[in-house]
C-alpha cells in the first residue's frame, strides 16, 4: 500500500468515526426527546409527587432546582468575582499566587461526589443543618468556583493593558479601574461563563443526593415567606431537584412507569440546559456588541 | 530678610497641616484598601474550602486506620466488603474503578483524535460551524441523563446481547466513553489547533501525503498536549459517580468478566454512605474510599503537571 492509499483509508476512517460521533449525539438527543417529550404536559410539570412510589409530576423538583440555582448562583458570583479580581490584577507572580491556582486547580478536579460527600460531612453531620437547600446550595458553590473564578480569571486578563493604564493614569484607584473600566469591558466573556455554569449546576445531582436531599415535601405554593416550614423558600427544608430525581426514579423508584418517568423529566432536564447554552452564546454575543459598539 | 516669629508661626502651622494631609491616605487609596481586602478576602473563602476539603475526608479517610485499627495492606487487597461483619477489602472497588476508566479511556481516545483530527486538519469550517456545537452539546448534557440512557438502552442491549443482567463494566465503559468524548475530543482540538502552522507547511512542502503530516508531525508536536487531554478524561471517568452507578449493577465483588455486576469506589459511595452511621467502621471504610477518590484525583493532577513540564522542555530544546 503506497502513501497516497494509506492517506485515502485514513480520510475514510476518520469521516467513519466523526460520522460515528455525530452519530451518538443525535441518537441520545433524539432517544430522549422522542421517548420523553410526549409525556410532558402542564401537569406534569406542575404536579406534585408521590413520595412512596416516586410517580407523578415534577412541580416541585423544577423548582427546587431552579431555586438552588439561584441560591448557588448568589454566594459564588460574588465570591468567584473577588476571587477572579485578586488573580487577575494584585496576584503577584511568585510561590504564593501558584499554591492558590494550584489549590483552585485541586478543587476543580475532585469528582462532584467528593464535594456532596464534603458538604454532607460538614453541614449534616458536623453542623446538623440536615438535609436542606442551604447545604445543596453551599456544595454546588463549591463545586462551581473553581470554574466560575478561572472564568472570570481569564475575562478580565483579556482586557487589553491600556485600558488598566487609562483608568491609572486618571487617577483613579485599582480597584476602581477594576469595577469601573476592566469589568464591564469583560463582562460578555463573564456573562457566558456564568450561564454555562448555571447549565452544569442544574444538571449536577451527585453533589446534591447527601446535601440537599432525596425527598421533596409538598410546599405550599401560597406561602412565601421563607421563615416558614411550609414555604417554599424556606432554606432549611430538603429540596430534592430534577436530577436528583432522574436518579432517585431510576435506581430506586417503585413508579411502574418509571422509564416514562424518567424519560420525560430527561427531556425536560436537557431542554434547559440547551436552553441555558443557547442563552449564554445569545446574551454574550449581545452584551458583547452592547459594550464594544461593534456589529 | 527679617522674619518676626509672629510671621513664622501660621507658616509652620500651614506646613504641618500640608505633611498632615499628604500622609493621609487618599480617596483612591482608600478605595484600593477596601478592594484588596475585599478580594483578599474571596481568594481566602476558596483556600479555606479546599484546605478544609482536604483535611476533612483526610481525617476521615484515614480514621479506619487509626480508629479501628485496621491494617492498610488488607484494606487495599482484601477482596471482601461486607462492613457490617467487619471485612473491608476494598480491592473490588479498586479494581473496578481502574477498569471502567482505563476501558473508557481506551476506547474514547481513538474517537476523540479522530474528531479532533477532521476539525483541524480535514474539515476545518465544517468543523467550527457543526461539530464544535455537537461536542458543547455532548458536555452539557447531565450525568444523569447519561445514567438514564444507559440504563434503558446499553443495559437492555448487552443483556440481549451477551445475556446475563446485562449491568455490569461494559455497560459503564459504553456510558464513560461517550461521557468522556467531548472531554479528550475539545482538548485534542486546542494542542492540534496550537502546532506551528509552519511544521504542517513543511511537511507538505516535501511532498508528504495529509495522513503522513498528520500522523508524524502533527500528532507527534501535540502529544504532550492528547496526553493531558486523556488523563483529564480519566480523572472524569474515575470520579463519575452517578451515570456509573446506575448501570454497573453495584456488587462490591471482585468482577470475574466484563459483563457480571461489579462495583467503583463512586458507586459505592452513592449507594452506601447514606445508611451508616456516622464515626463507625462501615462510615469509616467508605470514608477511606473517599480518600482513594480524592488521592487519585490529586494523582491525575500531579500527572497533567509533570506532562506540562516535560512538554515545555522539549519545545526548549
Amino acid at each position: 500500500m503506497n502513501a497516497k492509499q494509506k492517506d485515502f483509508l485514513a480520510t475514510i476512517t476518520i469521516n467513519v468515526i466523526v460520522a460515528a460521533v455525530v452519530g451518538i449525539l443525535f441518537f441520545l438527543l433524539a432517544y430522549i426527546l422522542i421517548s420523553g417529550l410526549p409525556h410532558v404536559s402542564w401537569s406534569f410539570l406542575t404536579g406534585t409527587t408521590d413520595s412512596f412510589s416516586g410517580a407523578g409530576g415534577i412541580g416541585v423538583q423544577l423548582f427546587n432546582s431552579f431555586y438552588l440555582l439561584v441560591l448557588t448562583m448568589l454566594i459564588s458570583i460574588p465570591i468567584s468575582l473577588g476571587a477572579g479580581i485578586y488573580l487577575a490584577e494584585y496576584a503577584k507572580d511568585n510561590w504564593r499566587t501558584h499554591l492558590i491556582r494550584s489549590a483552585i486547580e485541586v478543587l476543580s478536579s475532585l469528582p462532584s461526589v467528593v464535594v456532596g460527600l464534603f458538604g454532607f460531612l460538614l453541614f449534616v453531620v458536623k453542623f446538623k443543618i440536615g438535609f436542606s437547600v442551604i447545604s445543596g446550595a453551599i456544595a454546588l458553590t463549591f463545586f462551581n468556583l473553581p470554574l466560575l473564578t478561572r472564568n472570570i480569571e481569564e475575562s478580565l486578563s483579556a482586557v487589553p493593558r491600556n485600558q488598566r493604564e487609562a483608568g491609572l493614569s486618571l487617577g483613579m484607584s485599582k480597584w476602581k479601574t477594576e469595577i469601573g473600566i476592566i469589568l464591564p469591558v469583560a463582562l460578555p466573556g463573564i456573562v457566558t461563563g456564568v450561564v454555562l455554569s448555571a447549565g452544569r449546576v442544574f444538571g449536577e445531582a451527585a453533589a446534591l443526593i447527601y446535601t440537599a436531599g432525596q425527598s421533596a415535601p409538598v410546599t405550599n405554593f401560597a406561602d412565601w415567606n421563607p421563615m416558614d416550614a411550609a414555604s417554599p423558600l424556606n432554606p432549611l427544608r430538603p429540596a430534592e431537584t430534577l436530577a436528583v430525581h432522574i436518579w432517585k426514579v431510576n435506581t430506586e423508584g417503585l413508579a411502574n412507569n418509571a422509564a416514562q418517568l424518567s424519560a420525560a423529566a430527561s427531556a425536560v432536564l436537557i431542554i434547559a440546559v440547551l436552553l441555558f447554552n443557547l442563552g449564554a452564546r445569545v446574551l454574550g454575543n449581545y452584551l458583547y456588541r452592547r459594550v464594544t459598539a461593534s456589529k | 530678610m527679617e522674619q518676626t516669629n509672629s510671621d513664622l508661626k501660621p507658616n509652620d502651622a500651614r506646613t504641618d497641616d500640608w505633611t498632615a494631609r499628604l500622609h493621609r491616605a487618599t480617596r483612591a487609596t482608600r478605595e484600593d484598601w477596601l478592594g484588596r481586602g475585599i478580594s483578599y478576602l474571596c481568594i481566602g473563602v476558596i483556600i479555606l474550602v479546599v484546605a478544609s476539603m482536604l483535611w476533612f475526608i483526610t481525617s476521615k479517610g484515614i480514621a479506619t486506620f487509626t480508629q479501628n485499627h485496621v491494617n492498610l495492606w488488607k484494606f487495599i487487597s482484601g477482596t471482601n466488603w461486607s462492613p457490617n461483619q467487619g471485612q473491608i477489602g476494598a480491592l473490588p472497588m479498586i479494581v473496578g474503578s481502574f477498569a471502567v476508566t482505563f476501558a473508557a479511556a481506551i476506547v474514547a481516545t481513538p474517537f476523540a483524535v479522530g474528531t479532533a483530527i477532521f476539525m483541524t486538519e480535514i474539515a476545518p469550517n465544517k468543523g467550527r460551524k457543526f461539530l464544535q456545537p455537537v461536542i458543547e452539546l455532548l458536555v452539557g448534557i447531565p450525568s444523569v441523563v447519561y445514567g438514564f440512557i444507559g440504563l434503558a438502552v446499553v443495559v437492555p442491549f448487552m443483556r440481549h446481547l451477551v445475556g446475563g443482567s446485562g449491568f455490569g463494566i461494559i455497560s459503564a465503559t459504553f456510558v464513560l466513553f461517550v461521557m468522556v468524548l467531548p472531554t479528550i475530543t475539545t482538548m485534542t482540538v486546542d494542542s492540534l489547533r496550537a502546532v506551528p502552522r509552519f511544521y504542517k507547511e513543511a511537511s507538505l512542502a516535501l511532498g508528504a501525503t495529509r495522513w503522513q503530516t498528520v500522523s508524524r508531525v502533527i500528532l507527534r508536536a501535540a502529544t504532550p498536549g492528547i496526553l493531558t487531554a486523556i488523563i483529564f478524561g480519566m480523572a472524569r471517568a474515575f470520579g463519575e459517580a452517578l451515570a456509573v452507578q446506575m448501570v454497573i449493577g453495584n456488587a462490591a465483588i471482585m468482577p470475574k468478566n466484563l459483563i457480571s455486576p461489579a462495583a467503583t469506589l463512586t458507586s459505592q459511595l452513592t449507594t452506601g454512605i447514606g445508611d451508616t452511621i456516622d464515626g463507625t467502621l462501615p462510615s469509616n471504610a467508605l470514608w477511606s474510599l473517599a480518600l482513594i477518590l480524592l488521592l487519585m484525583s490529586l494523582f491525575f493532577n500531579a500527572l497533567v503537571r509533570l506532562i506540562a513540564k516535560r512538554g515545555q522542555l522539549s519545545h526548549e530544546r
